[in-house]
């Protein structure tokens, strides 16, 4: 399978503060990655560089073949990525339907000119209920984002996400917040779309979830990636059980499975 | 009759131009504390273009022209700063404004520019062009905001951020609105310098910019039905009761304050809150 994202060599300096060191690996076409590592490994920050939201020191990233650096990030999700954020974000002031609607609208959204000679949203809308209901949530289209619990809210980051068509899904920690049996559901959710044909990095502390679904994991630590491979051998690898486990955190990785 | 009609236009200049603001502020969510320049750039393009002998029709697309031309020059500020930096930039834009204005023998300096020529037509049917222009901003405004553009402005004022996650060129779209709302607001001086056929570097200053805004937010920051009432009502307050004339600062900056504080939807919202009680916002 030939790479749909490449990640080579890239450093992240902030003031000096290295937040990603060297880091390079490989997402294939139709592959479900997960992108893991503890609190402060740089995973979120990886995220970024692919998006345009932050900016590497060094290091390439190419999508397709193409190189992405220096391109603003509305370019880059024009190219096939999304992104469903860690902390929701939803436009409080649209109801939970013109939300999606709004993701769905990309072709009409493309420049201003388009969007003043464009008014109708019908298809929008139909693309808008047919996730929502993928994702469950369909009875709250209506209904305004602000009075709606975050698993609901996470559900709705992720179906705003797929209403852009990406062909490569960014999930930053959409697994947070939830309860076990939410988390099982999206984590399912999750799995089928990946099936559908949509390539898709994960990042998730639910190791549980993510050790389910997951065909592929890259560890990252300090910054610097100690592991990647299929999921069994990537936690069976003693420099990532002491990533994990060695600063005393045997408790919170225990912690972590019973949230999961 | 002919107070009336006067009355009547001046209203109609001020919807007009609080309407401009609205698109810029109200539904893109960029604050301006400096419109009134934009209003100035289109009274002293008009009024110079008519004392050069133009017939004052054609001096209206060149005072939208020049406003928006300055005005994207301004936008480029709010891809920036944000928020409060933006408000003390497009004051700086007002402040110089007037400062440039003030120096300028060719533009009349202090003295401003007085005689701009008769338009050719009579007091009524100059009322009823700025009627006409005014009642075309308001269409064009529910156009705007019921088309794909309104719902990319809306999202922009909420969270920018996201925006761009969407996919969407938010520094295209924020140069759109200052370009709309300032072309707008140079239409608004053109009828204006031929209103008052005298034009001074004073009428457009920070005061007209508080009023203005003042007249935005207690109408509903991107309520066109709002803003359309409350700069009818409140451009004609100075002329009925003297005293707001004399502190026109001081009253529409304690509107604001008051409206901000007690109301941030502005009328429109109390409005909505008094008859859709279980409904949040009104826009």
């Amino acid at each position: 399978m030939s790479a749909l994202l490449s990640v080579a060599a890239v450093t992240v300096q902030f003031d000096g503060v290295t937040a990603v060191k060297d880091v390079s690996f490989d997402v294939a076409q139709g592959e479900l990655l997960g992108l893991i590592g503890p609190n402060g490994a740089g995973k979120t920050t990886m995220l970024r560089v692919i998006t345009g939201v932050v900016h590497q020191t060094a290091g390439r990233v190419e999508l397709d073949g193409r190189p992405l650096d220096g391109l603003p990030t509305h370019i880059r999700i024009r190219r096939g990525l999304a992104l469903s954020q860690q902390i929701v974000r939803p436009f409080r002031e649209m109801s939970v339907i013109d939300n999606v609607a709004l993701a769905a609208g990309l072709d009409k959204t493309a420049s201003p000119l388009k969007a003043l000679f464009h008014r109708r949203r019908t298809r929008e809308l139909d693309i808008g209920r047919q996730l929502l209901s993928r994702l469950g949530i369909e009875q709250h289209a209506d209904e305004s984002p602000q009075i709606q619990p975050m698993g609901i809210l996470k559900r709705l980051e992720l179906a705003r996400a797929l209403a852009l068509a990406p062909r490569l899904l960014l999930l930053d920690e959409p697994l947070a917040g939830l309860n076990s049996k939410e988390a099982r559901q999206l984590a399912d959710t999750i799995t089928e779309i990946n099936r559908g044909g949509t390539t898709i990095i994960v990042i998730e502390h639910n190791l549980g979830e993510v050790l389910r679904v997951c065909k592929r994991l890259v560890v990252l630590d300090n910054g610097e990636k100690i592991a990647e491979g299929e999921p069994e051998a990537v936690m069976n690898n003693p420099v990532v059980r002491a990533a994990y486990l060695g600063t005393g955190a045997a408790a919170r990785q225990g912690e972590s499975h019973a949230a999961a | 009759m002919e107070y009336e009609i006067s009355l009547a236009t001046t209203m109609a200049i001020s919807v007009l131009f609080a309407l401009s603001l609205n698109l810029i502020t109200g539904f893109c969510g960029q604050i301006s504390l400096g419109h009134a320049a934009f209003l100035g750039v289109g009274a002293y393009t008009s009024g110079i273009l008519a004392k050069l002998g133009v017939p004052f029709l054609l001096t209206l697309p060149a005072a939208m022209l020049l406003a928006s031309a300055i005005g994207v020059i301004v936008g480029f500020a709010s891809l920036r700063v944000r928020a409060d930096f933006l408000a003390i930039t497009t004051m700086g834009v007002g402040f110089l404004f007037v400062g440039i204005v003030r120096q300028q023998d060719a533009l009349g300096a202090e003295m401003g520019i007085s005689a701009i020529p008769d338009a050719g037509m009579s007091k009524l049917a100059f009322m009823l062009f700025a009627v006409f222009a005014a009642a075309a901003a308001a269409l064009l405004s529910v156009y705007v905001r019921n088309c794909w553009m309104g719902r990319v402005f809306g999202a922009i004022a909420e969270d920018e951020d996201t925006v761009r996650v969407m996919g969407i060129d938010v520094p295209r779209f924020k140069l759109t609105a200052f370009a709309l709302g300032t072309a707008l607001a140079g239409l608004a001086g053109g009828l204006y310098a031929q209103h008052l056929r005298f034009i001074a570097p004073d009428s457009f200053g920070f005061i007209e910019s508080i009023t203005v805004l003042s007249m935005v937010v207690v109408g509903g920051i991107g309520s066109v039905i709002g803003v359309t009432v409350s700069a009818a009502v409140l451009s004609v307050l100075p002329s009925w009761f003297q005293v707001i004339g004399d502190y026109k600062l001081l009253v529409y900056g304690g509107l604001l304050f008051l409206m901000m504080r007690f109301s941030p939807g502005g009328m429109a919202a109390l409005v909505a809150r008094i008859f859709h009680p279980d409904r949040r916002g009104a826009k």
